[in-house]
């Protein structure tokens, strides 16, 4: 396939014009027509026909020209309906576009489609869609993770040359390994979220799936930066990550925290992350152990602040304005809800929402000594590989832990990147975690693209 | 440290009135039993001593983040855009539920 290649290679070759970007646009929506409506992975496309016209009207020099990519449909976009893949906006059409949109649209890239997710981000599976499970493409009985689980999908099949999802508590890193992805949680306040549909606003952010660490810094480039229509964009120096992957990077600390390696991890991906830790090693850098005994109180501190920003978020779903009303709530979304706006009550606010603000300064000051031993953390993703459709859909407890090596890192607002790392012995890939300290991403870009170099564990393809 | 709060019946009626969430009795009996569970789990909390530490609502670093005070015409909506999306206007107005009979 054409979308085998890197976003540079496919750029170059459109500017030496030895590649025509419709071809590209037109297997991309081969793939769309072939598996989008069977494993759940779009709510909505966009007409072939528009897309090829308003190919014909991009500047060729500009820096993303061409690129077809998928937005999970929590972005608010002008030419298709947002649904938050929750029946409540199903005819949702936004008056204006999220700012990530706008820049990558000021840069060439063209939407094809808006991504299937769990509605309003409510889960890890995408299960919980209005719009029909997302199934896994690498074994489509299988959840495809989430909540940015069609973005991923999308990807992975070929139907978008890259995605954009959003991650609060794990929504990118996820699916990202569940679909031998490389996939990026930004420093909270690097990238713009404007026109993001609200989530847990203190931990949302927005960020990007792609094929290699190569193609997430084309793409970090572009949609990283202050943003006047978002107050929390924070003013940093966006360098061109991609001009620092030449960079490689020499004898690195990795930390290593036993307590993230404990029983709740399955023993297979356990070995993984410490294949990957000894190729890192390999590689000419330094493992040192640091202590984290932190992945189930970050879990609970999340599962106390991201309810209650969520019951509060949602609250301005009222279809008075737009939308449907609260009972096409799912079942997920209502319970969340509801468990926020008991922890937000007068009797137990002290209990619950100030105790969890209290333990993420516990947890930043953690990660601090962390980082003052070692550049980079290396982490496994997912504690267990991805379970059957609806195994787990009502159990609240499983859905939680899904994330149970991802909360500490939302809390704190850290950086991390998903990169593929092998396959477990039931034919599924498995991804590791690279974590950093606030705005370190050109880092841990450039650690995942020397890996990648190496390696080509992110070059498989699920065979469907 | 607060006894484990056991989430009755009525608690969870009563949640769904606050958050203005129409449930249906069979998923009411559902919702109440993933609550307690959740709530059993994030007990652990409280095990944790945080005296003596602040609480931290944000992470940007960021304080008081203003603009000038003035119109920015390029997020200004049209009536007409603001309207599009409602399921009920009247004279180019929102209509809302009434709240006095």
């Amino acid at each position: 396939m054409l979308l085998d290649k890197s976003l540079t290679e496919l750029l170059g070759r459109y500017r030496d014009l030895s590649i025509d970007p419709a071809e590209v646009i037109d297997e991309a929506y081969t793939q769309i027509e072939k598996h989008s409506s069977t494993l759940n992975t779009l709510i909505t496309v966009r007409d072939k026909q528009e897309v090829l016209k308003y190919l014909k009207t991009l500047d060729p020099k500009l820096p993303l020209y061409g690129l077809p990519y998928v937005l999970k449909d929590s972005y608010a976009t002008t030419e298709l309906r947002t649904t938050c893949a929750s029946k409540i906006l199903d005819s949702y059409i936004s008056p204006y576009d999220a700012t990530v949109h706008q820049k990558l649209k000021d840069a060439g890239a063209i939407l094809v489609g808006k991504g299937n997710q769990d509605a309003w981000g409510h889960g890890a599976s995408t299960e919980n869609s209005d719009y029909g499970m997302g199934k896994n493409p690498w074994d489509p009985t299988r959840v495809v993770g989430g909540s940015s689980g069609g973005p991923a999908a999308a990807v992975a099949t070929g139907m978008s040359a890259f995605a954009i999802g959003e991650d609060t508590g794990g929504s990118i890193r996820n699916p990202a390994a569940w679909n031998n992805l490389s996939g990026l949680r930004v420093t909270y306040g690097l990238v713009s979220r404007y026109g993001c549909i609200s989530y847990a606003s203190s931990m949302d952010t927005v960020g990007p799936f792609g094929r290699s660490a190569q193609d997430i810094a084309t793409v970090l480039s572009v949609i990283a930066g202050v943003d006047k229509y978002d107050a929390t964009t924070v003013s940093h120096p966006v360098s061109d990550y991609l001009e620092q992957l030449s960079k490689s990077p020499k004898k690195l600390k990795i930390g290593l925290a036993p307590e993230m390696f404990g029983a709740a991890l399955d023993s297979e991906i356990a070995d993984n992350a410490k294949a990957f830790a000894s190729q890192l090693e390999a590689l000419g850098h330094e493992l040192v152990e640091i202590s984290l005994p932190v992945a189930e109180i970050s879990v609970a501190a999340y599962y106390i602040l991201a309810p209650s920003e969520t019951s509060s978020n949602l609250s301005r779903y009222d279809g008075i304005r737009y939308g449907a009303t609260r009972e096409l709530f799912t079942q997920e979304s209502m319970r969340r809800i509801m468990v926020g706006t008991y922890e937000l009550s007068s009797g137990y606010y002290d209990a619950y929402y100030r105790q969890a603000l209290k333990i993420r300064t516990l947890l930043i000051q953690t990660f601090e000594r962390a980082f003052s031993l070692c550049d980079v953390i290396l982490l496994p993703e997912n504690p267990l590989m991805p379970p059957q459709l609806g195994e787990l859909i009502s159990d609240p407890l499983a859905n939680m832990l899904a994330d149970l090596y991802n909360t500490s890192v939302s809390l704190i607002g850290s950086p991390s990147l998903v990169i593929p790392s092998g396959f477990h012995r039931n034919g599924l890939p498995i991804g590791v975690q690279l974590v950093g300290p606030k705005f370190s991403e050109a880092l841990l870009l450039s650690l995942g693209h020397q890996y990648q170099l190496v390696t080509n564990w992110h070059t498989r393809r699920p065979k469907l | 440290m607060k006894p484990t709060p056991l989430i009755t019946n009525d608690d969870t009626a009563h949640l769904a009135k606050l958050a203005s969430l129409p449930v249906s009795p069979d998923r009411m009996a559902k919702l109440n039993g993933q609550i307690e569970a959740t709530f059993e789990y994030i007990q652990i909390i409280q095990q944790t001593d945080t005296s003596g530490l602040a609480e931290t609502n944000q992470v940007t670093g960021l304080s008081n983040v203003t603009r000038s005070d003035v119109v920015d015409d390029s997020r200004t909506l049209t009536q007409a855009q603001a309207l599009q999306n409602a399921k009920y206007t009247h004279n180019g107005y929102f209509v809302v539920p009434a709240i006095l009979e």
